[in-house]
């Protein structure tokens, strides 16, 4: 042993205090994860779709190897959140976590109804819910510190999603209140989904067609960017409800005036005013992030650009509108997750959408209804962001 | 050959370039050579017409500059900006293919012409081709910007301050490089700068500006013994003129038959870097040798003296 030996010039802190070792975030969650599973039920059993329900704790609700196993697993996953660090483990230990209670909630669906009972329903406690919340920011915890490629992130979306899927498609969850609203609307889930992402798309795609060049002439002329900014701004600060009640009465107003518009569906309520609510909203982060991407783009690219005997479209299109569109990009994810989250409003003036489920469940107190309508929605926000944020950094790479 | 004829711009009162005539001749280089905000980028860009000018024209060979359009004037003449300007998303292949892609050159011929260039300005292609502005060197990625601006082989070459961005040893390679690039292709290159080293080291002919005026227009030499307006001789430097003047001629110019018993100086020293050889050996006279050592004649102490003195 005749090589040197590095100096520690950095001892572990926590070399000494193994309580030190452990993980902050894992500790806190798995400390909340195990009060929720203490005080409160995991599944709640209702006479029928709108009583509030009686508690049944995770033993009470599945056969007692089931729910030692379930436990078993959840404790597994704790332990490892709590001490140790390796990212790939503590992301298999939460997904392991998020399947087990799934697994469990299924089965304790089917063993609290009773056969051939229609009426009664069991749905997921506050246990449930705080555990399946726990363990999702475990996982995005242990994912962010994989920091994967974007190739990847994507890849491991569509993974989750098409598991999920298959895994709802088992019937296992069939007798869970949730998937009973969704036996009861299914023909019209399909209906209103379409519609929801019909809304989103269609109002993005009409703000970027307008935005982008409204964009292009704020830059060019910027005597014009305040006052079209302004005007944006202003419009942002409109609450959807309102939005929609001011543009109700031009738009009714027309369809009376020019039966053409009638035809094409255009009428004061509807899917007409909400579309054209969320493409006003769109505008700004569209126009504001096209302006800054152009005045980010290096004026000596595009001095060289016209120096070398490009004409202005060409240098437009070849060099500022590619050396912008990250930052564009970043607006138009802006914008899409925005809509997916504001379209639910949409459904109080009969433009549809999963929103149409959330209002109905909150007019019958049908909470199941509700999450009918809204987890859809935050998968759908979730996948979006996730799409883009991909897209943004491939883009953004190899050029500085 | 480019004639510049009474050319003027005004900004509403302010007049950046004040009624400047000048002859540039083919083949040579000629710096412009002023201090910030003499207009000497704005008489550069009113050459290709990235500023249109308010007053007098611009012969191109002899042809008005304004009987075509703008951009296909500029496909005919090279041009290369401080900072190099390079594009952040086009690989160094994209970069120097632009203006042949733009007058529609055939793929084979755009590929061979880039494969030409990339060797003469000392770039592997199997390293840099592909590579993006980002991953090369300062000296590298103002290297890529003057062949994109030779790629289709235009007959002048606008540089607006092409190396005020490289530290000093880069820079000096650069310089040299475009000598070299200059003889090798025979372009007419004008060169803006601030910097009079870089003028009286490039510049066949140096024009010096002050606030839109052209001062004086003419060979180096000819700035510092005869200068026309005082500004100029501020601009070249009393303190150190004799020795600008030594820096002007080489030793090979100079070189008379003879032996030397003193420091051995390459042909393509200046005498000022002769003259110090020799101050730092104790010598009074040195031996002049060509490329390969082979001795060329000598200079000797008493005939640099006399040419340092202005005739």
């Amino acid at each position: 042993m005749s090589a040197p030996q590095p100096l520690p010039l950095e001892v572990p802190a926590a070399a000494g205090r193994p309580l030190a070792r452990l993980d902050r975030l894992g500790s806190l969650l798995t400390l909340c994860a195990t009060a929720a599973l203490l005080s409160t039920p995991f599944m709640l059993v209702k006479a029928n779709r709108i009583v509030p329900g009686v508690p049944r704790s995770l033993f009470e609700s599945l056969p007692h190897g089931g729910a030692l196993g379930c436990l078993m697993l959840l404790a597994l996953a704790g332990g490892i959140a709590v001490t140790v660090q390796n990212a790939r483990l503590r992301l298999g230990a939460a997904l392991a976590g998020v399947i087990a209670i799934s697994v469990a909630s299924g089965c304790a669906a089917r063993a609290l109804t009773p056969a051939g009972n229609q009426v009664i329903r069991v749905a997921a406690g506050p246990a449930f819910w705080v555990l399946l919340g726990c363990l999702a920011l475990l996982c995005t915890d242990a994912v962010t510190r994989l920091r994967p490629p974007p190739a990847r992130r994507v890849a491991l979306l569509g993974l989750f999603l098409i598991a999920s899927l298959l895994l709802l498609s088992t019937g296992l969850f069939d007798q869970l209140s949730v998937m009973r609203e969704y036996q009861v609307n299914h023909e019209r889930f399909a209906d209103e989904l379409r519609q929801h992402v019909l809304l989103a798309l269609g109002s993005l795609g009409a703000a970027v067609a307008v935005g982008l060049p409204l964009g292009i002439l704020c830059h060019r002329v910027p005597r014009l960017r305040a006052g079209i900014l302004g005007t944006l701004n202003v419009v942002q600060t409109i609450p959807a409800i309102a939005l929609f009640g001011i543009l109700m009465a031009p738009l009714g107003a027309l369809a009376v005036a020019v039966p053409f518009a009638a035809r094409l569906g255009i009428r004061g309520i509807g899917a007409a005013p909400a579309a054209l609510a969320l493409f006003l909203y769109s505008l700004l982060p569209i126009v504001a992030n096209t302006v800054l991407g152009l005045q980010r783009v290096s004026c000596q690219a595009v001095d060289a650009a016209l120096g070398m005997g490009m004409t202005a479209a060409q240098t437009l299109g070849r060099i500022e509108l590619p050396l912008a569109l990250p930052v564009i990009l970043t607006g138009i994810r802006v914008v899409l997750v925005q809509n997916i989250g504001m379209v639910t409003v949409a459904a109080l003036i009969g433009g549809g959408g999963l929103g149409t489920f959330v209002f109905q469940g909150i007019g019958q107190t049908a909470i199941d209804l509700v999450l009918l309508g809204a987890i859809p929605i935050v998968v759908l926000a979730f996948s979006a962001a996730v799409l883009l944020d991909a897209l943004v950094e491939v883009l953004n790479r190899g050029r500085r | 050959m480019i004639s510049v004829e009474n050319l003027s711009k005004r900004y509403g009162t302010s007049t950046v370039v004040d009624d400047v005539s000048m002859q540039i001749e083919r083949n040579s280089i000629t710096v412009i050579v002023g201090t910030s905000g003499s207009g000497k980028s704005t008489l550069l860009r009113m050459i290709n017409r990235l500023v249109e000018p308010s007053a007098g024209r611009v012969l191109l060979d002899g042809k008005d500059t304004r009987s075509e359009p703008a951009h296909l004037l500029r496909r005919r003449i090279g041009y290369v900006i401080q900072g190099h300007g390079l594009f952040p998303h086009r690989t160094v292949e994209e970069n120097i293919a632009t203006v042949p892609r733009l007058l529609g050159w055939d793929g084979a011929r755009v590929r061979a012409r880039v494969a030409e260039l990339l060797e003469v300005f000392q770039l592997e292609p199997q390293r840099y081709a592909r590579a993006f502005p980002h991953e090369l060197s300062g000296g590298q990625q103002q290297r890529v910007g003057v062949a994109r601006a030779l790629a289709a082989e235009p007959a002048v070459l606008l540089m607006d301050e092409p190396f005020g961005a490289l530290d000093p040893i880069i820079r000096a390679k650069a310089q040299e490089d475009l000598l070299a690039i200059q003889r090798r292709f025979g372009t007419t290159v004008v060169l803006v700068t601030h910097d009079m080293d870089e003028a009286f080291h490039l510049g066949d002919h140096v024009a010096v500006m002050s606030q839109g005026r052209l001062l004086q227009y003419d060979r180096p030499a000819q700035l510092l013994t005869h200068p026309a307006d005082p500004f100029v001789s501020r601009m070249t430097g009393l303190a150190d003129r004799a020795m600008r003047l030594l820096s002007l001629t080489t030793a090979g110019e100079l070189a008379a038959a003879g032996e030397s018993s003193g420091p051995r100086v390459p042909e393509s020293a200046s005498l000022r870097e002769a003259l110090s050889e020799m101050l730092w050996c104790g010598a009074q006279s040195a031996l002049v040798v060509d490329e390969e050592g082979r001795p060329r004649g000598q200079v000797t102490m008493a005939a640099i003296l006399a040419h340092g003195r202005p005739r």
